[in-house]
């Protein structure tokens, strides 16, 4: 009875030291598996408001990701303007309105492409559509592409930081946090 | 401690230390294989030499490939393709055999399904098999990440978005998985690891499992016939082969078994040296490029059927279809509420659920290659809801099944 119940204790001791250093290597291996310090600090866009034509997108780089941005031209503006969800996503430095956003499809991730005609982008992989303010108008995204962290600095606009324009656009849920 | 004797050959010196004679009549001369298949129960030893071939071919590659962003590609399409001896043989027989692994897996299930070889104590059998496709599965989508081509790359950036769980919005897993914001170098050397050593280990491990769980009930037979292993095999044992049912694993089903290998293995090398393209994606010989998707993203055929019932769907939905598909085969023995252990062409309702089954997935497999337009959605959303209703209508059809 003794010596099992001193068996007992063992096991019980051995449980207890192997569990506390389960839990801390499953700890470990999980930070190991996360993002490193130089991945994360990969810097800040800056792009020149000036340097973008009408109706024509540009790819840019951020984090890794392609980000689009497409000026409006006027009869742009005028169709976005009959939609207020449109209006909202379009960012305004000095007189021209701007669409930028992540480049991504919202359903899983693919790059859709844009057609200057229509004013419309297609993701091949699945087959949804965005309009020119990269709304969606058909199914599977769930929702707009979304748009990344900018300051606006004068004609400039800094890609990372959060300026006013875009904590707004967070706080009435017109892009979700990327 | 054993009383060891002076060994009168190389043979009883090693039987004494090690029973090479017991291990040798457990796993071979006395483990018991019914008279009564086909060549469809060959597919088990087919794969197992297929997985033989992947690994020695693996090793070859392993020896010239840098797991790098910037190296990765022309390791594999220069360095193992141009320079290396005999590098085209390694990488076309990993290919080829990674493709035709998984036409040999769904031959094997479609086997067990159509013989109900997953009742009657068989359970385990199907269980461990269908996780042994989950890790194949894994295994063969992170081999395909490390040519680190458009494919590669793009192949990535959709499976792990599918972490992000839809409308859950997991952004933060799927950076964790992949240790960065896109696919780059710490994605690539963490598949690597997975593709070469983890998934590998846990594949082995399993497919000892399978093996084991194959002893007690033993392998199926052409009509589910329950049979009485250990009369059989003494009636064998005492000479008498012609009356017994059953037959010795080696030599007696082992030399067919190795027939069938060997027409499977010509049919293996023809592809190997004349249709090895049919394995390599075209679009997987441009480097991986972040800011350009290919026009039409589809996963290598064995996938297509999964991926065509999320398509059709919005996200949400079609991750729930997805992840259904995923998992619902390994519910099987539990899903066929009927006792009946036959050959479906015997099994009433069973039969044409088969049939519908394995044409639904044919036609899932056929439109997932085709691009998401037209008529091509509507009839992979019906082929989609087909799936999802065959399995919800299972239980009923094999419950109200008369008994055999």
């Amino acid at each position: 009875m003794k010596d099992i119940s001193r068996r007992g204790f063992m096991g019980k001791a051995f449980g207890a030291v192997a569990g506390v250093g389960a839990v801390a290597s499953l700890y470990a291996m999980k930070k190991s598996w996360d993002p490193l310090p130089s991945v994360k600090a990969a810097g800040f866009t800056t792009l020149d408001m000036s340097d973008y034509k009408d109706n024509e997108l540009v790819t840019e780089k951020w984090r890794g990701k392609p980000i689009f941005v497409l000026k409006q031209n006027a009869e742009m503006v005028e169709t976005a303007k009959k939609n207020p969800k449109d209006m909202e996503r379009l960012i305004k430095v000095g007189e021209s309105y701007y669409m930028i956003c992540v480049g991504l499809c919202t359903h899983l991730g693919c790059i859709p492409g844009y057609n200057p005609e229509e004013k419309s982008f297609l993701c091949a992989c699945h087959g949804g559509m965005y309009d020119a303010t990269a709304l969606v108008t058909k199914a599977p995204p769930p929702r707009g592409l979304d748009i990344p962290p900018f300051k606006i600095d004068g004609t400039k606009m800094v890609l990372g930081e959060e300026g006013p324009e875009y904590k707004k656009m967070l706080e009435s849920g017109v892009t979700l946090k990327v | 401690m054993a009383h060891f004797t002076k060994a009168t050959s190389v043979h009883d010196w090693l039987n004494q230390r090690l029973g090479i004679d017991t291990v040798r009549r457990v796993m071979a001369t006395e483990y018991w294989i019914p008279k009564n298949i086909n060549f469809l129960w060959a597919m088990g030893m087919v794969l197992a030499i297929t997985f033989g071939l992947l690994l020695v071919s693996g090793i070859f590659l392993l020896m010239y490939y840098q797991p790098n962003v910037a190296t990765a590609f022309d390791s594999v399409n220069y360095t193992i393709m141009r320079e290396v001896e005999f590098g085209w043989l390694w990488r076309h027989i990993h290919g080829v055999a990674a493709s035709v692994v998984f036409l040999i897996i769904y031959i094997h299930m479609f086997t067990g399904i159509y013989y109900g070889s997953y009742k009657k104590g068989r359970e385990m059998i199907w269980i461990s098999g269908m996780l042994l496709f989950v890790a194949f599965s894994a295994e063969a989508f992170s081999g395909y990440m490390l040519p680190w081509g458009q494919m590669s790359y793009w192949a990535g950036m959709v499976i792990t978005n599918l972490f992000a769980g839809g409308s859950l919005h997991a952004d933060g897993l799927v950076e964790w998985i992949r240790g960065d914001y896109v696919p780059a170098q710490a994605f690539l050397n963490r598949f690597f690891m997975l593709h070469v050593l983890l998934i590998p280990l846990a594949i082995l491990g399993l497919i000892g499992l399978h093996f084991g769980a194959l002893r007690i009930p033993h392998v199926n037979n052409q009509d589910g016939e329950e049979i009485d292993f250990e009369a059989e095999a003494a009636k064998y044992k005492a000479g008498d082969k012609k009356g017994s049912k059953v037959i010795a694993f080696v030599n007696d089903f082992m030399s067919k078994d190795m027939m069938v290998v060997g027409f499977y293995l010509i049919f293996f090398f023809y592809l190997v040296f004349f249709h090895y393209d049919f394995a390599m994606d075209p679009v997987n010989f441009d480097p991986a490029n972040g800011l350009k998707t290919p026009a039409h993203i589809y996963p290598e055929w064995y996938f297509l059927w999964s991926y065509e019932i999320l398509r059709p769907f919005s996200t949400d939905i079609g991750l729930i279809a997805f992840a259904f598909a995923q998992v619902i085969f390994v519910l099987l023995p539990f899903l066929d509420r009927s006792p009946n252990t036959v050959p479906a062409s015997r099994r009433g309702l069973f039969k044409y659920w088969f049939w519908a089954m394995l044409v639904d997935m044919i036609v899932l497999t056929a439109m997932g290659k085709l691009p998401p337009e037209g008529i091509f959605s509507t009839i992979g959303l019906y082929a989609a809801l087909t799936f999802i209703g065959l399995w919800i209508i299972l239980p009923f059809i094999t419950k109200s099944e008369k008994k055999a």
